[in-house]
């Protein structure tokens, strides 16, 4: 199957009259397959949204090439414009517009139907909004605004910069299982973000982004694996006693301070067995790696979100 | 060829229909931001109401005299030249002088005639001294041809020099819809454009089929109506106070539709200066105030300074209220403000080329 998108080598410099020469993308390579659900993780300031505004074909690269559905981005193309869906970072809605006036004009711009229009309303939850001005919508209603805007042409591919930014959880949750079934429908989906947990829960591969340069690519499990990092147990102080955990600890390691005995395993199926035979299981927390790790790993420093 | 031609065709005939969408879209919201409505349709002819009840009174004021004692030269005057009120005492009415209760006294003793006139309304105090000189005057001449009838008097008759028929409306119409038409296309691009910089509504159409330029083209286009639905309204306005319009006077849609260019070309410049809203709005203001001054649209240039005159002949505002008078008001042709249309286009045009040349496309 061909690529939905392919990405060599782009580089993409600024050059600010008081922040002097920015690499804001140095050297970025990859290649999203046809209903992927890609990720692009990385910390504020890491270059990912400069990256997509290049795939998408807002900004004109210094250097390097994209493909989208096998076509340049830049110039303008109407005809690859019809096979994409952008949600950007800002809302960006005609001010004093209702929902359905907005959602419609978008209609009128991808030459969909105005019944397109009101399904992908209900498909985002907004159908009892569709009254409502847009600048009056919570946070995360305009970002499902602006997904059913990005949708309502039927796309192939989908981009969505950062859509659960300053959302709360709970709104960022229900998000989510709205991106899911945007994927599940077919389309190809290349999300960023810088919520290790959304990357994990949502995409098929994550690329791992920081100082403008891709550091890692692969499934956030095989990237984790990569790790091979240790499983942390933790259980309540005052089960244990120090020699009886580093007994069961069996060579690994064992810290306990007054609060908490933590092993460090990579046989956990072994040690929790003998925890549960012990009856040393209260305020049991289990903690495998995750991106986290994996982002420290890569860079060598911690994840600050 | 063959995959991609039917593509093309498809995209190429929605082109006129993504334009009317976005028309409508803008124009919309247009209609619902209350405070432009206000600005654009309801503040000129608020203008033209006040200055014409400002400039306008032609009434000359009756000055009002305070007789001391007796005067019979008061007996000559015609009625309702002045209106006068009896006074006490001399004193008492130098009071009422110093007071601003009237604008002169008069006393008579015998031949000898004495008027004092008000410093504190000092405009009617002055008229009515010259009234009452004219008066006193008129009394002389009727007394000395009674004793030489034979002998031949001069008599003086005065008229305004201006055209009678020129009411203040006519003249102060054209400036007032010069500016009103310039604060519309100056704060209107400059706002807007702050808007598109933080809404980034721009890249948004920019990744539809219908690009950016369609979406530029869309907002230009309802600036353009709004300026001539502006037009429409301010003249209703300018009829309803006693305008009378020529027969040129839909030559005023050219017109005003190139001050626009002009105007929304300066308010792009700004737009793409200005980083907020109220830097637009006081950026807009820093050029539209002085511009009107300067290019006679609450006064005539021929009241200015020379100077200012001089400044005037850079500023399309003072063009478009030419092109205005000349085709509204005296009924020129079109061919008469060739010079107007000319310089309009020029400058809408180099700023044009201005503002796209310093423009940060980056910040939309």
């Amino acid at each position: 199957m061909d690529a939905a998108i392919e990405v060599n080598d782009l580089q993409k410099t600024y050059r600010g009259r008081r922040t002097g020469e920015v690499r804001a993308v140095d050297g970025v390579s990859f290649r999203v397959e046809a209903g992927e659900f890609f990720g692009i993780l990385g910390p504020n300031g890491a270059g990912k949204t400069t990256t997509l505004e290049i795939v998408e074909g807002l900004r004109r690269p210094d250097g390097g090439e994209v493909r989208l559905l096998g076509q340049s981005p830049w110039p303008h193309s109407p005809a690859l414009s019809q096979r994409m869906g952008v949600q950007l970072q800002a809302s960006s809605f005609f001010e004093f517009l209702t929902v359905r006036e907005q959602i419609e004009t978008f209609a009128e711009l991808y030459g969909a139907s105005r019944a397109r229009a009101a399904e992908m309303l209900e498909q985002v939850g907004l159908s009892d909004k569709a009254r409502t001005r847009c600048q009056k919508l919570s946070g995360g209603q305009q970002q499902r605004l602006s997904i059913a805007c990005a949708l309502v042409g039927d796309p192939e591919l989908v981009f969505l910069d950062e859509p659960t930014a300053a959302l709360d959880p709970q709104a960022r949750r229900n998000l989510w299982d709205l991106m899911r079934s945007i994927n599940d429908e077919g389309r190809t989906v290349v999300l960023t973000t810088h919520y290790m947990e959304e990357a994990e829960a949502l995409c098929d591969r994550v690329a791992i982004m920081d100082a403008g340069r891709i550091l890692a690519v692969d499934s956030p499990a095989e990237l984790i694996r990569g790790l091979d990092a240790p499983t942390r147990v933790t259980v309540a102080a005052g089960q244990l006693s120090e020699e009886r955990a580093k007994e069961l600890a069996e060579g690994e390691t064992a810290a306990s301070d007054d609060e908490a005995v933590v092993f460090e395993t990579r046989d956990p199926q072994r040690l929790l067995t003998a925890l549960a035979a012990e009856g040393a299981l209260d305020g049991l927390a289990v903690r495998t790696a995750n991106l986290e790790d994996v982002f420290l790993n890569v860079t060598g420093r911690e994840w600050r979100e | 060829m063959s995959v991609e031609a039917p593509v093309r065709a498809e995209t190429g005939t929605r082109r006129p229909r993504a334009f009317a969408s976005l028309v409508k879209a803008l124009g919309i919201s247009w209609v619902r931001d209350r405070s432009q409505v206000f600005f654009n349709l309801i503040l000129p002819g608020m203008f033209l109401v006040l200055l014409v009840s400002v400039y306008g009174s032609n009434e000359t004021p009756v000055p009002s005299v305070l007789e001391v004692g007796d005067v019979p030269v008061l007996e000559r005057a015609e009625p309702g030249d002045f209106e006068v009120s009896g006074a006490a005492d001399l004193d008492a009415a130098l009071e009422a002088l110093e007071e601003g209760d009237a604008d002169a006294a008069i006393v008579q003793d015998g031949e000898a005639v004495t008027v004092y006139y008000s410093q504190t309304n000092a405009t009617t105090g002055v008229i009515a001294l010259e009234q009452l000189s004219a008066l006193v005057d008129d009394v002389n001449v009727a007394v000395l041809s009674e004793a030489a009838p034979d002998t031949p008097v001069l008599e003086l008759e005065t008229d305004a020099a201006e055209d009678n028929s020129l009411e203040p409306v006519q003249y102060l119409a054209p400036g007032i819809l010069a500016w009103g038409i310039a604060i519309s296309g100056v704060f209107g691009a400059a706002g807007t454009l702050v808007d598109w910089k933080r809404d980034k509504l721009i890249r948004r159409l920019h990744l539809t089929p219908a690009s950016a330029g369609t979406f530029v083209g869309a907002r230009i286009t309802v600036s353009l109506l709004v300026a001539l639905l502006q037009t429409a309204l301010f003249l209703a306005v300018a009829v309803a106070m006693g305008m009378e319009l020529s027969a040129w006077t839909w030559f005023a849609v050219p017109l005003v539709l190139l001050g626009t260019a002009a105007f929304l070309a300066i308010g792009v410049v700004i737009g793409g200066i200005a980083k907020t809203g109220p830097g637009a709005a006081g950026l807009s203001n820093m050029v539209t105030m002085p511009m009107a001054f300067i290019s006679g649209a609450f006064f005539p240039l021929t009241a200015a300074p020379q100077w200012v005159q001089w400044l005037s002949v850079i500023s399309p505002m003072r063009y478009l209220n030419d092109g205005l008078q000349a085709v509204v008001v005296q009924g020129a042709s079109p061919a008469a403000v060739l010079p107007e249309i000319a310089f309009m286009a020029v400058f809408a045009a180099v700023v044009a080329v201005f503002a796209w040349k310093t423009f940060k496309f980056d910040e939309l």
